[in-house]
């Protein structure tokens, strides 16, 4: 055994002011392999990879690419030692075509045209080697986010790259996309590529790669063979206690209808018509999950929902009616005297307002409220942030301080702040939009636990997520959405996710039969 | 009737109107296909014209005068990239602090140069670019006895400075340089989504100063046009709003050179109206026409808008009714003169009004480049 691994970290050690991102990190992958690194957010993953592909600069440590020691200052030098990054957020220009955008930094010349040329012939020929097909000419809003991310593997490999780092590639995928991506990958590994894997999704390690690191709090805690291992041991090692991997829950008692949707129609400013006939009913004491690829109408449903887009038919709270001709000002506080409550599927953008304090933040929307005021003129801030101070132990929201400012609190604590503003006024219905998104196993865990407590009380639980796991684990009903229409429903309990996936893919109930 | 010549007359003046619209209107493409904002143009423009039109003064050369322009502009492009590309400021206040700087340096050092109430003094010949004259061109004393074609050739094609036909050939320049080179693709790429550039290994800051840079030449052009071409010396605040007109036109254009051209053109026009025909005479009927058509088109425009467009929009509409009524009804009582003349201030105001029309959003979408005024921060 004399072959050197593609690439080899030694002591790597990265610190931003006082926080230790990176501590003496010592990780060897081998040629021809697929391996994993899995940990919690802030566990120190992308900046280990960003000192891979010269975002950042390591304060100390070696590293080492075939055998030999390199340094990478800059992209370009990862580039050259044929390091490829597909990342989370994909690095790609939205107005350009496929091929300007592979093209785009390495042009083979001064003049564009001979560089699309080459560029093409190279993309046909790399199409067949690795079944990577992509029309070269597509302009990449055109084209669906399987494809965008095919165009970003097809980027790396023009580039030459060995070895390729991929940064939570699944999330914006289909289940039957990540399966499609998982054959590409596999297929790159016969041809003697190397492939970073950096996931949160347990299962995903388990399917595919070959080796697993584990990382926590910046460390390195461990480095195992994947078939030595299993799921559970791999969310201890992240976490660093036992955790609960499926949700515990009694079955649901549902009773009388709180949220009745009929013949729900919303067409957006771009006159392109995003919910059609949208009829759906969510009972006290049931939570109704919809699942669904990103962009199909669940969002648009929660914007209607909560009040800040107009539709047309009709939407019952509690047996009234809500007026849904205009999108004013002043709804949603309508809905919410009407015990409504929202947590935004978007928490920065929607659910917090990253400048304030927590405590500016655990009252919005309910800052109207009587109790929140010292008489009429003043709103009583000490009392604000003794309760939210209060509020934020019981959701173990850390650190505690109401007067730390949003955007200091790491995602999952973000996430239960919004949770706890929303499910402490008790509602009668809550609008949950992924709730879990960018938010550590812990955390996840307390989450899952908090919307299960809110519907054993009685209360209606409307949740929209992409995470098919967290719909199957935590729905009592399942409805699939998809380009704006309701494709069906199914129980949690006897469907799979290849049924569920297929429904998302849009093929229908007849067309699967 | 206008006769041919009057029309041609008219054109030639849009053209050398156009000119410095033109020219700081494609600084700013550049600039801004690159993500970079550009309020600061009518800054550059001016300290352009006042440092041209001093060096030529005091050298009695041209050249050095458009040279010290050109150096002035990009002076001040670069102190607009230091606070906007390598400080991250915010890319609108650095703009306008270089207008106001502009503004207030360019009269206090003229005044300390010159003692003319901050002006320079007028230009000698040598000191300015004269027109060229292509050959076989008519002479203006003869122009009238020429046939349509010459007269043409005569008064519209020959018979500009220089620096107008520079400003002609920076547009396929410009279409070239966008769309036909690696500097374009990746130009245009950063002003789109600078991460994208940033991984594929390329320097972000590197571009953007490039860009800054080539819209400071630019401005250079234009504002020792305006000062040793169009007019033979600087005055208090010449450059008169054009930066902020050409930043309409980059917005009416879309952020393309050949539009550029049109809508440069377009404003142009404008402004040569109103030189030329300072008091206008309008049938009573016809005006009241006029405005009527204006107040239906701007009924059918808000009849799908929103709540507000139609009370601001629908109110305008309503006075521009009765403005026309009442021209209608006091021709009708009194039997006034049938002709009612247009005021000069109005025609002047005529670009303008077109700028705010154009800026209000009447031209249909115009989607800038998606990076414009955001700085680039490296995450993660």
């Amino acid at each position: 055994m004399t072959k050197n691994p593609a690439i080899e970290l030694r002591k790597i050690s990265k610190s931003f002011g006082p926080v230790q991102a990176n501590k003496d990190i010592t990780i060897r992958v081998m040629p021809g392999t697929i391996h994993g690194i899995i940990g919690e957010n802030g566990a120190g993953k992308s900046t280990l990879m960003s000192i891979l592909y010269g975002f950042y600069k390591a304060d100390a440590g070696e590293i080492f690419v075939d055998g030999k020691k390199i340094s990478i200052p800059d992209s370009q030098a990862a580039i050259a030692a044929g390091i490829g990054m597909v990342f989370q957020h994909f690095k790609l220009v939205e107005n350009f075509s496929v091929l300007e955008n592979i093209v785009l930094g390495a042009e083979s010349g001064a003049l564009l045209s001979p560089s699309l040329g080459k560029a093409r012939a190279e993309l046909a020929a790399l199409a067949a080697e690795y079944e990577l097909n992509v029309d070269p000419d597509a302009i990449i809003e055109d084209i669906g986010v399987g494809m965008q991310q095919r165009v970003e593997i097809l980027k790396a490999l023009y580039r030459q790259a060995n070895i390729l780092i991929l940064d939570e590639p699944t999330g914006v995928l289909t289940p039957a996309e990540a399966d499609q991506l998982f054959r590409i990958l596999k297929r790159l590994r016969e041809e003697g590529k190397t492939i970073i894997l950096i996931t949160h999704k347990l299962r995903e390690i388990m399917d595919i790669t070959d080796t697993v690191s584990v990382m926590r709090q910046g460390e390195m805690t461990a480095t195992l063979r994947t078939v030595d291992t299993t799921p559970e041991d791999l969310a201890e090692l992240m976490v660093g206690r036992k955790v609960l991997l499926r949700v515990d829950k009694a079955p649901a008692k549902p009773t009388k209808p709180v949220l009745e949707i009929q013949n729900l129609n919303m067409v957006d400013d771009f006159d392109v018509q995003r919910l059609k006939n949208i009829n759906l009913t969510v009972k006290a004491g049931e939570i109704l999950g919809i699942a669904g690829v990103a962009g199909n109408g669940q969002s648009e449903l929660l914007q209607v929902l909560g009040g800040y887009s107009a539709a047309t038919g009709i939407i019952k709270l509690n047996g009234s009616e809500i007026d849904l001709s205009t999108s004013v000002s002043g709804d949603g506080q309508a809905r919410r005297a009407l015990g409504m409550a929202h947590v935004p599927e978007d928490r920065q953008r929607e659910g917090l307002i990253m400048d304030f304090m927590a405590w500016e933040n655990a009252v919005f929307g309910y800052h109207r409220e009587k109790s929140n005021q010292a008489n009429r003129f003043f709103m009583d801030n000490n009392a604000i942030r003794r309760e939210t101070e209060e509020k934020m132990k019981r959701f173990d929201v850390r650190p505690p301080n109401p007067r730390l400012t949003a955007k200091n609190f790491s995602g999952g604590n973000q996430q239960k702040i919004v949770l706890a503003r929303e499910i402490e006024r008790n509602p009668d219905l809550l609008l949950v939009g992924q709730p879990t998104r960018g938010v550590d196993i812990g955390a996840i865990e307390f989450i899952h636990q908090q919307i299960v407590a809110l519907r054993d009380q009685g209360k209606a639980i409307l949740l929209i997520s992409v995470e098919l796991d967290e719909i199957l684990s935590l729905s009592d009903r399942v409805l699939v959405m998809f380009d704006g229409e309701i494709m069906g429903e199914r129980n949690p309990a006897n469907t799979n996710e290849k049924e569920l996936g297929l429904l998302m893919a849009g093929v229908s109930e007849k067309a699967a039969q | 009737m206008i006769d041919f010549l009057t029309l041609l007359q008219v054109l030639d003046s849009s053209l050398r109107l156009a000119t410095p619209l033109l020219l700081v209107c494609l600084a700013g493409l550049f600039s801004e296909r690159a993500g970079i904002f550009d309020i600061g143009l009518e800054g550059k423009l001016l300290a352009a014209a006042f440092v041209s039109a001093a060096f030529a003064a005091i050298t009695g050369s041209v050249w050095l005068g458009l040279l010290a322009g050109i150096l002035a502009s990009i002076m001040l492009s670069l102190l607009h990239g230091l606070a906007s590309i390598t400080l991250r400021g915010d890319q609108i206040i650095s703009g306008v602090a270089i207008n106001f700087l502009a503004a207030g340096l360019t009269v206090v050092i003229a005044q300390d140069l010159f003692g003319q109430g901050g002006r320079t003094p007028p230009l000698k010949s040598g000191g300015r670019f004269e027109p060229i004259n292509f050959p076989g061109a008519t002479s203006s004393k003869e122009i009238n006895d020429a046939g349509p074609l010459m007269q043409l050739y005569s008064e519209l094609f020959s018979g500009h400075s220089l620096l107008v036909y520079v400003a002609l050939l920076t547009v396929p320049l410009s279409w070239f340089i966008l769309y036909k080179t690696r500097y374009g693709l990746r130009l245009r790429a950063v002003g789109e989504n600078p991460a994208a550039v940033d991984t594929a290994g390329i320097s972000v800051v590197g571009l953007r100063y490039s860009a800054v840079i080539i819209g400071g030449i630019l401005c250079g052009i234009a504002g020792a046009y305006i000062a040793t071409s169009l007019q033979a010396n600087f005055t208090k605040d010449m450059s008169a709003g054009r930066g902020f007109i050409a930043l309409a036109a980059l917005i009416f254009a879309k952020w393309r050179p050949w539009y550029a051209l049109s809508a440069c053109l377009l404003f142009g026009f404008f402004f040569a109206v109103d030189t030329r025909f300072q008091n206008i005479l309008l049938p009573a009927w016809s005006l009241s026409g006029f405005l009527i058509l204006i107040a239906l088109g701007l009924m059918s425009y808000i009849w799908r808008k929103d709540y507000l467009d139609k009370v601001v929009l629908g109110g305008l509409a309503l006075g521009i009714s009765t403005i026309a009524l009442m021209i209608v009804f006091s021709v009708w009582n009194t039997g006034a003169s049938s002709q009612i003349k247009i005021p000069v201030v109005f025609i002047q105001s005529l670009p303008y009004v077109l700028t705010v029309v154009v800026l209000a959003g009447f031209v249909g979408k115009a989607i800038p480049p998606r990076a414009g005024g955001q700085p680039y921060v490296k995450e993660r």
